[in-house]
C-alpha cells in the first residue's frame, strides 16, 4: 500500500514521526495521512501477533535440555525484542488509532483549541519511536553473538553478563523517550532525568562489546565473511554509541537538534547496529537456508565497498552538523565549507551503493552457483546446523537433547535425541519454560487455509478503514467468521495410539 | 542428520494436555493480555496527561457522568466471577455436565451487560466530538466494550462446540479453562476503568 501510493503520489506526507498538527484533520485534508495511520496499524498488528508467536514458542518449545541459561543469545535477543514490541509497537497502533479517529469521526486528543494537546501525540509516538530502534537493534546483537561464536571457535564470554545486558536494555529502552522531545520545552527535572536516563543505556551496551571483545582475544577468529561485518559492526557501532551519549546532554542536544550530526548518529548506530551484523547474518545462515555458499571473493570485495562506502558517506556528516547543516534539507548555501563535505558524501553513497548491489548480485550469483554447503559449513555449535541444508520441512528426524551451551561441540559420536513421538501423527513436543523438560505431547492440527482467509479478511478491511470508520464494524464480521472456523477442529475422528512393544 | 541418534529421553508417557502455564495457548492468551493492557496502560496515561492540562476535570464546567448505569455494570460484573470460577473449576475437573450448564449463564450475564452499556454511554453527559476529555472517556469504554464484546462472542463459540462430543477431549477443556481465565481479566480491567470515568471527574 505505501509503496503503490507513491507511484500513484498519493503517499503520505507528513514524514516518518507524523507529528500533529500537521498530519491532523485541519493540516492534512484527504486521504495521505489516513494511510499512514491505517497501514502502521495493520503491519503493527501483524507485529504484535508475530511477537506472541515468538515467546510462547521460545518459552515452551525448545528443544530438551536447553534451559534458559544454555539459550542460543540469538534466542535470547528475539524473546526480548519479541516482549518489547508488546509494549512499543502497541503504543503506535494506539496513538494512530487516535489520530484517525480525530481525522475521521472527530474526535479531539490532539486538537489544542478543544483541550487536546499535540504534546500527547510526541509522548506515545515516542513511547514506541524509541524502543523501536532497540527493536531493530537487539536482534542484531543476536546475529553478532553467534557469528562471533562460530568464528571465535569459544563460547561467548560472559553469556548470563550478555543476557542481563540485553534485558535492561529492553527495560531502559522504555525510560528514555523524552529525549526525543529535548526542544519541545520540558521541567528542569525532566531534562536532567532523561539525559541520566539516556545515557545509562550506554552500560548495558558496553558491557556487551567487552563481552563480544573478550571472546575475540580469547578466541580464534577466522575473517571470514560475517566475522568482516561483526568487526565494521563493533567499529561502527561504538562510535555511533559516543555521538549517542553526547547529544544526551541536552546543552549539546539543543544545539545540535535537527542537523546532520544527528543524521550521522543515527546512521552510525543503524547501519552500524543492525545493518552491518544483518549482512553479516545473511551470509552466516545463507547456506543454511539455501544449501549453498556465497561467493567468498564477491563477499570481501562487497564487504569492503559497504564498510569504506559507509565511513565515506556518513562520517563527514557529523562535521556538517557541527558546522550546522539542517537535516532533511538537501541544497546549503555556498562558502560555508560544506561544499568539500557534502561531496565526500555523495561520492560515498555512490561506493556503498555498489557494495550493496554487489551483495544482491552475490546472492543471486551463488543461488544457482554457489558450492555445496553440506550441513555445517562453518563448524558451528548450535542446533540448526545439526540438520542438512536446506533442512527438510520436519527439520530434524529426531528432536535433539540439549547438554550444553554448545551441543555440536560437545556431543561426541552420537547425538543424543528424544524417542517416544507419535509417527502416525503430527506432535509437537512442549517442554517446560525454566528447565525445559518435556512436558506436553501437544498434536498439531491439521493443514487449514483460515488462517489465510483470515488474514485477507483483516486486510480488506484496514485497507477499507482508510476511506469510512464503518469498515470496522462490519469488517470484523467476516474476521470473526474466519477465526472461528480456524479455531474450530477439524475433525471428529479421534485414532487411538499405536502402542509398540 | 551429520551425527548418528542416540535415543535418550523417552517421551511417550507424556500427557497431550494440562492446565495453566504448561499449556502453549496459555501463554498466547497471556501475552496478549499484556499487549492490550499496554493499550490500556497508555489510555490511562494519556486521560491523566490530559487532565494535567485543565483547571477542572471535566472541563468547561460540564458535569461528570451519572453514575447508576455504570455502579450497576460493576457490580453485574463482578458478581459474574461466581459462574466464571464455577466454569473453571468444572473445566480443570472435566466436568463436562457441569461446563454445558454454566456456560449459558456466562452467555446471558454478557448480554445483560451489553444493555446497561448501552445506558453506560447514554450518561455520560458529553460525546467524544465534544472535547478531549469526552474524547478519552468515550475511548476508555469503547475500548473496554470492545472486550466485553470478543469474550462474549468467544463464549458462544466454546458454548456451541462444549454442546458436541468434542468437550470430552482434555484440549477443549483447557479452551474453557483459558477462556474464564480471560474473563477474570477483562472485569479486573474494568475496576480503573470504572474508577476513572465516574470517580476521578469528581474528586
Amino acid at each position: 500500500m505505501l509503496w503503490g501510493a507513491f507511484i500513484m503520489n498519493i503517499a503520505p506526507d507528513v514524514g516518518w514521526t507524523a507529528y500533529v498538527p500537521l498530519s491532523g484533520p485541519q493540516f492534512s485534508p484527504g486521504h495521505r495521512a489516513d494511510i499512514w495511520a491505517q497501514m502502521i496499524t495493520f503491519t503493527e498488528v501483524s507485529a504484535l501477533a508475530a511477537a506472541v508467536v515468538l515467546v510462547a514458542t521460545i518459552l515452551k518449545a525448545r528443544a530438551p535440555g536447553m534451559t534458559l541459561a544454555r539459550m542460543p543469545l540469538f534466542a535470547w535477543a528475539m524473546l526480548v525484542t519479541a516482549v518489547m514490541i508488546m509494549f512499543a509497537i502497541t503504543a503506535v497502533a494506539l496513538c494512530s488509532s487516535m489520530l484517525i479517529s480525530d481525522r475521521m469521526i472527530g474526535t479531539a486528543f490532539f486538537n489544542a483549541s478543544e483541550h487536546g494537546d499535540a504534546l500527547l501525540w510526541q509522548h506515545i509516538f515516542w513511547f514506541f519511536g524509541h524502543p523501536e530502534v532497540y527493536i531493530i537493534f537487539i536482534p542484531a546483537t543476536g546475529f553478532v553473538s553467534q557469528i562471533i561464536e562460530t568464528f571465535c571457535r569459544r563460547p561467548v564470554f560472559g553469556h548470563s553478563v550478555v543476557v542481563l545486558a540485553l534485558t535492561s536494555t529492553g527495560i531502559l529502552a522504555f525510560g528514555l523517550w523524552v529525549h526525543h522531545m529535548f526542544a519541545t520545552g520540558l521541567p528542569r527535572v525532566g531534562y536532567s532525568f532523561y539525559t541520566a536516563a539516556s545515557m545509562s543505556v550506554s552500560v548495558p551496551t558496553g558491557l556487551q562489546i567487552f563481552c563480544w571483545l573478550a571472546t575475540i582475544w580469547d578466541g580464534r577468529p577466522r575473517f571470514e565473511v560475517p566475522m568482516l561485518y561483526v568487526v565494521a559492526f563493533i567499529f561502527t557501532f561504538v562510535i555511533g554509541g559516543l555521538t549517542g551519549v553526547m547529544i544526551a546532554a541536552v546543552p549539546l542536544d539543543l544545539q545540535l537538534h535537527d542537523t546532520y550530526f544527528i543524521v550521522a548518529h543515527l546512521h552510525y548506530v543503524l547501519i552500524g547496529g543492525a545493518v552491518f551484523p544483518l549482512l553479516g547474518a545473511i551470509t552466516y545462515w545463507f547456506p543454511k537456508v539455501t544449501g549453498r555458499m556465497l561467493d567468498q571473493i564477491l563477499g570481501k570485495i562487497g564487504f569492503w565497498l559497504v564498510f569504506l562506502g559507509f565511513q565515506i558517506t556518513f562520517f563527514p556528516m557529523h562535521w556538517m552538523g557541527l558546522l550546522g547543516m539542517p537535516r532533511r534539507v538537501y541544497t546549503y548555501p555556498p562558502g560555508l565549507g560544506l561544499e568539500l563535505p557534502n561531496q565526500l558524501s555523495t561520492i560515498g553513497s555512490f561506493v556503498l551503493g555498489a557494495g550493496v548491489v554487489l551483495f544482491v548480485v552475490n546472492l543471486a550469483f551463488s543461488l544457482y552457483k554457489g558450492a555445496v554447503a553440506g550441513p555445517n559449513p562453518w563448524g558451528a555449535a548450535s542446533l540448526e546446523w545439526l540438520t542438512s541444508s536446506p533442512p527438510p520441512v520436519y527439520n530434524f528426524e529426531h528432536i535433539p537433547v540439549v547438554e550444553s551451551d554448545t551441543p555440536l561441540w560437545d556431543v561426541e559420536g552420537a547425538i543424543p535425541v528424544v524417542s517416544g513421538l507419535r509417527v502416525d501423527d503430527k506432535e509437537m513436543l512442549l517442554t517446560t519454560v525454566m528447565e525445559a523438560i518435556p512436558d506436553l505431547r501437544e498434536p498439531v492440527p491439521e493443514p487449514s487455509l483460515w488462517p489465510f482467509i483470515a488474514a485477507i479478511a483483516t486486510g480488506i478491511v484496514f485497507v477499507c478503514s482508510i476511506f469510512s470508520p464503518w469498515s470496522i464494524p462490519v469488517g470484523a464480521i467476516p474476521i470473526a467468521i474466519a477465526l472461528t472456523a480456524w479455531f474450530w477442529p477439524k475433525t471428529m475422528k479421534r485414532f487411538a495410539e499405536p502402542v509398540i512393544s | 542428520m551429520i551425527l548418528e541418534p542416540r535415543f535418550k529421553t523417552d517421551v511417550a508417557g507424556l500427557p497431550s494436555f494440562k492446565f495453566g502455564p504448561s499449556s502453549l495457548t496459555w501463554w498466547g492468551i497471556l501475552g496478549y493480555m499484556v499487549i492490550e493492557g499496554a493499550a490500556f496502560a497508555l489510555t490511562f496515561a494519556a486521560y491523566f496527561f490530559l487532565m494535567s492540562h485543565e483547571a477542572g476535570w471535566p472541563p468547561e464546567g460540564r458535569r461528570a457522568p451519572d453514575i447508576l448505569a455504570g455502579t450497576l455494570f460493576t457490580i453485574v460484573i463482578l458478581a459474574s466471577e461466581i459462574p466464571n470460577t464455577a466454569i473453571k473449576k468444572a473445566a480443570r475437573k472435566g466436568d463436562v455436565a457441569a461446563i454445558r450448564s454454566l456456560m449459558p449463564v456466562m452467555v446471558v450475564v454478557g448480554v445483560i451487560l451489553m444493555i446497561i452499556r448501552g445506558f453506560e454511554f447514554n450518561s455520560l453527559n458529553c460525546l467524544w466530538t465534544d472535547n478531549a476529555y469526552g474524547s478519552i472517556i468515550w475511548a476508555l469504554l469503547f475500548l473496554h466494550t470492545v472486550h466485553i464484546l470478543t469474550d462474549w462472542f468467544d463464549t458462544i463459540v466454546l458454548w456451541a462446540l462444549i454442546r458436541t462430543p468434542l468437550a470430552y477431549e482434555g484440549r477443549r477443556q483447557v479452551d474453557v479453562d483459558e477462556n474464564s481465565l480471560y474473563w477474570r481479566y477483562v472485569w479486573l480491567l474494568w475496576i480503573p476503568i470504572y474508577l476513572m470515568i465516574y470517580w476521578v471527574p469528581r474528586l
